[in-house]
C-alpha cells in the first residue's frame, strides 16, 4: 500500500514536471490507434455482415418443401428475433383477357408481412417512375412482377394479372429482388403477392409443390442461437442458409475485407509496440539520476521496483482510459460518416475493442516499458557524483523475450488465427533482424563517409554512426512501424485492384443456355455477327455420381448439408481443351492439347475436398444410364469472381462424345444493344437467356461498399501510424535538442541546424523506409497468396515510394520534434536538458 | 579603458557618449533587467545592471549561488533574451537581433567554455574543434583545429571521442574549440567547476595563456575568489544587483 502511494506520488510529480508526458502521449496514441481501428473494424464488419444479409433478405433463412412447424418455428420465436415467411410455387401467369391475353409459366411468391427483413425490393411504380426502394409488401389485391417478366408478357403497370382463380392489379415492376443473388438461374417471370391473398388463388392445395422460406433477422447473438437450435431440427427437404451460403463471389469479397480489417488491427498493435518501446527507453534514461539519488537516500531495490513499476501501471491505466475515450469519440464520427456513405445503418460498437485497447496498452507497456524501468533498480548510487555511470542495460534477452511474448500474445488474440498472427510475428522478427543488420552496415558506411563531409552534414551523419546500438534500435523501430503501414498499403492496393479486375465492366452479363448440339455453330455465328467477340461454347452433360474407387456412393455416407447435396444430385460435366486464366491447376497435371487414352477428370479443389477425392482416385458417373469411369488427374482452383461459366468437374476431351449435351456460353452485352435478347430468342426460340446484370450490379455495389470500408480503415490506420511514428522519433529528442543548443551557442544558424538535423533524420528515415518497403513487399506477398488468395508480383514502384515516404515521415516527425531548438534561446535549451 | 564602469547613476552620461564609447567597447551593458514569470508571480533575477568592458580586459563575475551570475553571462553572450535594457556585444545591439542574428554574432565574435564542457559526443576531439569553423564556412577548418589542439597538448588524441577523454582533457578540447575562431570575447562559466583542484589549476593556466597570447576579452563567472583575483577586474553580484566592481 505504501509502495502504491509512493508510486502514485511519483506519477503525479512526473506528470507535473512534464517528465512522463512523452511516454503518456505515446501510450495514449497507441491505445487510440488500437482501439479506434478496433471500433471501426468491429462496426464495419457488422455493417458488412448486415449488408451481406440483404442478399438473403434476412440474417438466416430456412428453406423447406413442407410447411414449417414445431421446433423450427419455436426457435424463430425467441426474443431478439424478427421473423417472416414467403411461400413459392410455380403457376401460370396470365396478363389481359380473352384472345389478347399472354400466358406464361412463372413463379409465384407470396410475401409475409415484414419481408424482406434486410434489404429492399427495388421497384418502379405509377407514383414513382424512377427505380426506388419499395415500402413493405404488395397491398391486398395487387401484385408486383419482375421487369424481365413484364417484358416477356408485355405487361404494363395497372394491367390485370390473373393467378389461379384471382385477379390482381399490377402495381409495381421489380427491378431487383433483395435475395435475387441466390437464384439468378431463375429465368421465368415472377410475381409477388401479399401472402394473405394466396388462399384466394386456390393454388394452395394438397399435392401442390410449394416451397416455404422462414426468414429470420435480429441481433447477432440471437441469430447465432437460432442457427444453433435450428440446425439439428432440420428435417428432410429442409435447408438452413446464412450469409456463409451466399454466392461465392460476394462471400469471398466479404471474407477478404474481414481479413484486411483484421490485418489493420494487427498493424495498429505493432505501431503501438514501437511507440511505447521508444518512449519507455527515454523515460528510464531520464530517471537515472533521480534513481541514483533515491539509492543514496537509502531506497532499496524492492522499493524502487515498486515505485517505478507501480508508476508504470498507474500511467498505463490513465493512458488506456484516455485513449479508449478518445477512440470512442473518433469512431463515433467515422461511424456516422460511413453510415451516410454506405447508405446503411451501422450497428453500435461492441465493448470488445475497449477491452482490447486496455489489454494492448498494459501488455505493451509491461513488455516494452518494464525491462528498462526494472534496470533502474541497478543504477549505482555513485551516479550522483559521476553522471557518466549508466544503469547496466537491461539484459537484451530479457527485453526480447518479454517483448516477443507480449507481442505474440496480442497478435494471436487480434488475428484470431494462429496462421496470420504467426506470419505477422515471424515477419516482425525477420524484419527486425534484417533492419538491425542493414542499419549496422549503413552505420559502418556512414563512418567512412563522414570524413569526407563538412559541417552540418558531418554532424548529422556523425550522430547516426555514434553509439551504434541506439541508431540500430531507432532505425529498426521506425522501419518496423513503416513496414506495418506499407504492408497495409500493399495489401489494400492488391485487394482493391483485384476487385476492380474481377468486376470489370466487360464481365459477361448474359448466360445463354440450352443450346443444342446442332445449334452450336449457328449460335456462334450469330454472336460473332453481333460483334460480341469470339464466343466459346461449353457442352454440359447431366451426370450423377455413382462410384468412388469402386465403392458405390450413398448420400448418407456424406456429411449433411452442401456435401451431401453434391453427392446426391445431378450436376453438369463439361470439357475443355485448355484452361482459361480463371482456372489454375493446384495439384496433378491438366491434360494437354492431346486426347488422353483413358478418361480423366479435372476437379475444382473445394469440391474434391468436400467429397474427399484425391489425385488418382477412380470416379464413376452415371450419364443417361451409361457408366462413365475415369481417373482424377488434376485439381483446379476456380476464380468464381470471373463470372464466366465454370464447372466443378471437367472431363478430358472426347470422353463426352456421343452423350447428348446442351451447350452454354456467356457474353458481355453492352447497354447499346437492348434488343439483343429479343433477336437471339427470335432466331433460336428454344434458347434461354439469363440476364445477370442485376446480380452483377449487386455484387459490384457490395464490392464498392467493402472497398469504401477498407479505404476508411486504411486511412485511419495510416493517420494513427504516422502520429505514433512521430511520438517514437520525439522519444529520442532530448539529446538532439541539447546538441542543437550547443551548436547554437557556437554560432550555428537556423539553416545549418536544420540541415544537420535533416541529414540525420533523412538518413534514418531513408534506410528505415527502404528496408521496410522491401520487407513489406515480401510479407505482403506471403499474406496475399496465403491469406487473401491473391496473385502477387513485387511492386518496385511502391517499394521506392515507400522508401521515400519513410524518409519524409522521419523528416517531418523529427523536425517537428526538434523544432523548438531553432527558436528557443540556447541558454533555455541547455538549462532544461542538463 | 581597463576599468569596467558601473553606470547605476550615469544613465544620461552613457546616453550622450554611447555613440563613441560603445563602438570601442568589447561589451556595453545598459540597464539590463531579467524577469521570469513563475506561478507565484514575476521573479526579478537581474535588476538594472549597467557596465562596460574594454577590449582585452579580463573580468570575473563573482557572487554567491543564486545571485544571477550565470543568467548575466547568458545575457551578455546573447544566449538568452533580456526583459529590459540592452547589451552591445562587439558593437552589435543584441536586443535588436533575432535568434539567428545573435547566433551570427556569437559565431563571429564569441567563444565559450562551459562548466560541463558541452562537447558533442558524436564528434571526435578534432571534429569538435573544427565545428565552429565549419559553421562559419571556413574553407580549411582542419589546419587551425589541429594547431590549437597541439597547443593545448592534445595533438595525440585528435581522433578520440569525448567519452574516451578525461574531464581535464575534455575541458582542454573545449578551450581549443573556444579559441579556434579567434573570438573577440571569451565567456567562461565556472570552467573548473567539474574538475579537481590540480586539473582545474592547469586549465586556468592554459585559459589565461591562450587569452594573453590572443588578446581576447575574457568574461569569467566563478565563485572562486582566488580565480577572480587573477582577473584584471571583478563585478560582484548580490541578489541580482551589481554591488561592486
Amino acid at each position: 500500500m505504501r509502495s502504491l502511494s509512493l508510486a502514485w506520488r511519483q506519477l503525479r510529480r512526473d506528470l507535473a514536471a512534464g517528465e512522463i508526458r512523452i511516454l503518456l502521449a505515446a501510450l495514449v496514441l497507441a491505445v487510440v490507434a488500437v482501439t479506434a481501428v478496433g471500433f471501426v473494424t468491429d462496426r464495419a464488419e457488422r455493417a458488412l455482415a448486415i449488408e451481406a444479409n440483404r442478399l438473403l433478405g434476412g440474417d438466416a433463412v430456412v428453406r423447406s418443401d413442407t410447411a414449417l412447424k414445431g421446433e423450427l418455428l419455436q426457435a424463430a420465436q425467441a426474443p431478439g428475433l424478427k421473423r417472416t415467411q414467403t411461400t413459392e410455387l410455380d403457376t401460370m401467369i396470365r396478363v389481359g383477357k380473352g384472345e389478347d391475353a399472354s400466358l406464361r409459366l412463372g413463379d409465384l411468391r407470396g410475401l409475409g408481412e415484414g419481408f424482406p427483413l434486410r434489404g429492399a425490393f427495388r421497384v418502379v411504380d405509377a407514383q414513382q417512375p424512377q427505380e426506388h426502394d419499395a415500402r413493405g409488401i404488395p397491398a391486398r389485391g395487387t401484385l408486383w412482377m419482375t421487369q424481365a417478366g413484364a417484358d416477356t408478357l408485355d405487361a404494363r403497370l395497372g394491367d390485370t394479372v390473373s393467378i389461379g382463380d384471382a385477379d390482381f392489379r399490377l402495381a409495381a415492376l421489380v427491378v431487383q429482388e433483395p435475395d435475387a443473388a441466390m437464384d439468378y438461374f431463375n429465368v421465368a417471370p415472377r410475381v409477388f403477392l401479399n401472402e394473405a391473398d394466396l388462399p384466394a388463388t386456390g393454388l394452395i392445395q394438397f399435392g401442390s409443390r410449394i416451397r416455404y422460406r422462414l426468414v429470420i433477422a435480429g441481433e447477432a447473438g440471437a441469430v447465432e442461437r437460432f442457427v444453433e437450435r435450428a440446425r439439428p431440427a432440420l428435417g428432410r427437404g429442409q435447408r438452413l442458409e446464412t450469409v456463409q451460403d451466399a454466392r461465392p463471389e460476394i462471400r469471398s469479397a466479404l471474407d477478404r475485407a474481414g481479413r484486411f480489417l483484421g490485418l489493420a488491427a494487427l498493424v495498429s498493435v505493432v505501431l503501438a509496440a514501437v511507440a511505447v518501446a521508444m518512449a519507455a527507453r527515454r523515460h528510464s534514461e531520464r530517471h537515472l539520476s533521480g534513481v541514483a539519488v533515491m539509492r543514496c537516500l537509502g531506497a532499496q531495490q524492492r522499493t524502487l521496483v515498486a515505485v517505478y513499476v507501480g508508476e508504470l501501471m498507474l500511467l498505463g491505466l490513465l493512458a488506456c482510459t484516455l485513449g479508449v475515450a478518445i477512440a470512442f469519440g473518433l469512431q463515433w464520427g467515422i461511424g456516422s460518416w460511413l453510415a451516410r456513405t454506405l447508405g446503411v445503418s451501422i450497428p453500435a460498437a461492441s465493448l470488445v475493442p475497449a477491452v482490447q485497447g486496455y489489454a494492448t496498452g498494459l501488455v505493451v507497456l509491461l513488455a516494452f516499458g518494464a525491462p528498462p524501468v526494472l534496470a533502474l533498480r541497478r543504477v549505482p548510487a555513485l551516479r550522483v557524483l559521476r553522471r557518466d555511470l549508466d544503469a547496466t542495460e537491461p539484459s537484451a534477452w530479457l527485453v526480447a523475450i518479454a517483448a516477443l511474448a507480449g507481442l505474440g500474445a496480442l497478435l494471436w488474440w487480434k488475428a484470431g488465427s494462429a496462421a496470420l498472427g504467426g506470419a505477422m510475428l515471424i515477419g516482425i522478427v525477420g524484419t527486425l533482424a534484417v533492419l538491425a543488420l542493414l542499419s549496422w552496415l549503413m552505420i559502418l558506411a556512414v563512418r567512412r563517409l563522414r570524413a569526407r563531409l563538412r559541417g552540418s552534414l558531418r554532424y548529422g551523419l556523425a550522430n547516426v554512426s555514434r553509439r551504434a546500438s541506439t541508431s540500430i534500435a531507432q532505425i529498426s523501430a521506425l522501419g518496423l512501424g513503416l513496414m506495418a503501414l506499407l504492408l497495409l498499403t500493399f495489401v489494400r492496393t492488391d485487394l482493391l485492384d483485384r476487385w476492380q479486375l474481377a468486376l470489370q465492366a466487360d464481365a459477361p452479363n448474359r448466360f445463354i443456355i440450352n443450346v443444342q448440339d446442332d445449334q452450336t455453330q449457328p449460335v456462334h455465328d450469330f454472336l460473332r455477327a453481333q460483334d460480341l467477340g469470339e464466343p466459346v461454347l461449353f457442352p454440359m452433360v447431366r451426370a450423377r455420381l455413382t462410384q468412388v474407387n469402386g465403392k458405390a456412393v450413398r448420400a448418407e455416407d456424406y456429411e449433411e448439408g452442401q456435401t451431401r447435396r453434391r453427392a446426391d444430385r445431378e450436376f453438369n460435366l463439361s470439357t475443355m481443351d485448355a484452361l482459361r486464366d480463371d482456372n489454375q491447376v493446384t495439384a496433378g497435371r491438366f491434360w494437354g492439347s492431346g486426347k488422353p487414352a483413358a478418361t480423366e477428370f479435372s476437379v475444382e479443389e473445394g469440391f474434391a475436398k468436400d467429397l474427399g477425392w484425391k489425385i488418382g482416385d477412380t470416379v464413376t458417373f452415371d450419364v443417361a444410364g451409361q457408366p462413365l469411369p475415369g481417373r482424377v488427374t488434376s485439381l483446379r482452383k476456380v476464380d468464381w469472381e470471373s463470372f464466366r461459366p465454370n464447372f466443378f468437374v471437367l472431363v478430358s476431351p472426347g470422353a463426352l462424345q456421343g452423350y447428348s449435351a446442351s451447350w452454354i456460353t456467356a457474353v458481355s452485352v453492352p447497354p447499346s444493344k437492348p434488343r439483343f435478347t429479343a433477336q437471339l430468342v427470335q432466331a433460336f426460340p428454344n434458347l434461354s437467356v439469363i440476364d445477370v446484370d442485376a446480380v452483377l450490379k449487386q455484387v459490384r455495389s457490395t464490392a464498392d461498399q467493402v472497398s469504401t470500408v477498407v479505404q476508411v480503415v486504411f486511412w485511419f490506420s495510416l493517420a494513427a501510424g504516422l502520429l505514433v511514428l512521430m511520438a517514437a522519433v520525439s522519444a529520442s529528442q532530448d539529446e538532439r535538442l541539447l546538441e542543437g543548443g550547443v551548436m547554437r551557442v557556437l554560432g550555428g544558424s537556423r539553416r545549418q541546424l536544420r540541415l544537420a538535423q535533416a541529414s540525420e533524420f533523412a538518413a534514418i528515415g531513408l534506410l528505415s523506409g527502404l528496408v521496410a518497403a522491401v520487407a513489406a513487399s515480401v510479407l505482403s506477398g506471403v499474406i496475399a497468396t496465403r491469406v487473401f488468395d491473391l496473385p502477387w508480383t513485387f511492386n518496385w514502384k511502391l517499394a521506392l515510394v515507400g522508401g521515400g515516404l519513410g524518409m519524409l515521415a522521419a523528416l517531418v516527425a523529427g523536425m517537428a520534434a526538434t523544432r523548438r531548438v531553432l527558436d528557443a534561446p540556447p541558454s533555455v535549451t541547455l538549462r532544461e536538458l542538463q | 579603458m581597463s576599468q569596467p564602469t558601473p553606470l547605476h547613476d550615469e544613465t544620461s552620461a552613457i546616453a550622450s557618449t554611447a555613440g563613441s564609447a560603445a563602438s570601442s567597447m568589447a561589451l556595453d551593458v545598459q540597464h539590463l533587467r531579467k524577469q521570469v514569470e513563475l506561478p507565484g508571480g514575476p521573479l526579478t533575477i537581474l535588476h538594472d545592471i549597467s557596465f562596460r568592458i574594454a577590449p582585452g580586459d579580463t573580468v570575473a563575475i563573482v557572487g554567491a549561488s543564486g545571485s544571477g551570475k550565470s543568467t548575466l553571462l547568458s545575457l551578455l553572450a546573447g544566449l538568452d533574451t533580456a526583459s529590459g535594457g540592452r547589451v552591445l556585444l562587439a558593437g552589435q545591439d543584441l536586443s535588436t537581433l533575432d535568434e539567428d542574428g545573435r547566433a551570427r554574432v556569437r559565431g563571429e565574435a564569441v567563444g565559450f567554455v562551459f562548466q560541463s564542457f558541452q562537447l558533442l559526443p558524436s564528434l571526435t576531439a578534432l571534429e569538435n574543434v573544427m565545428l565552429p569553423l565549419e559553421l562559419r564556412g571556413d574553407i580549411d577548418p582542419e589546419t587551425p583545429a589541429r594547431q590549437i589542439l597541439e597547443q593545448v597538448g592534445l595533438g595525440g588524441r585528435l581522433g578520440h571521442y569525448p567519452r574516451q577523454l578525461s574531464g581535464g582533457e575534455q575541458q582542454r578540447v573545449a578551450l581549443a574549440r573556444a579559441f579556434v575562431t579567434g573570438p573577440r570575447v571569451l565567456f567562461a562559466d565556472e570552467p573548473t567547476g567539474n574538475l579537481d583542484q590540480h586539473t582545474g589549476a592547469a586549465i586556468i593556466e592554459l585559459l589565461f595563456d591562450l587569452n594573453a597570447s590572443r588578446g581576447t576579452t575574457l568574461v569569467l563567472v566563478t565563485h572562486d575568489e582566488g580565480l577572480a583575483a587573477r582577473c584584471g577586474h571583478s563585478l560582484r553580484l548580490d541578489a541580482g544587483k551589481l554591488v561592486g566592481a
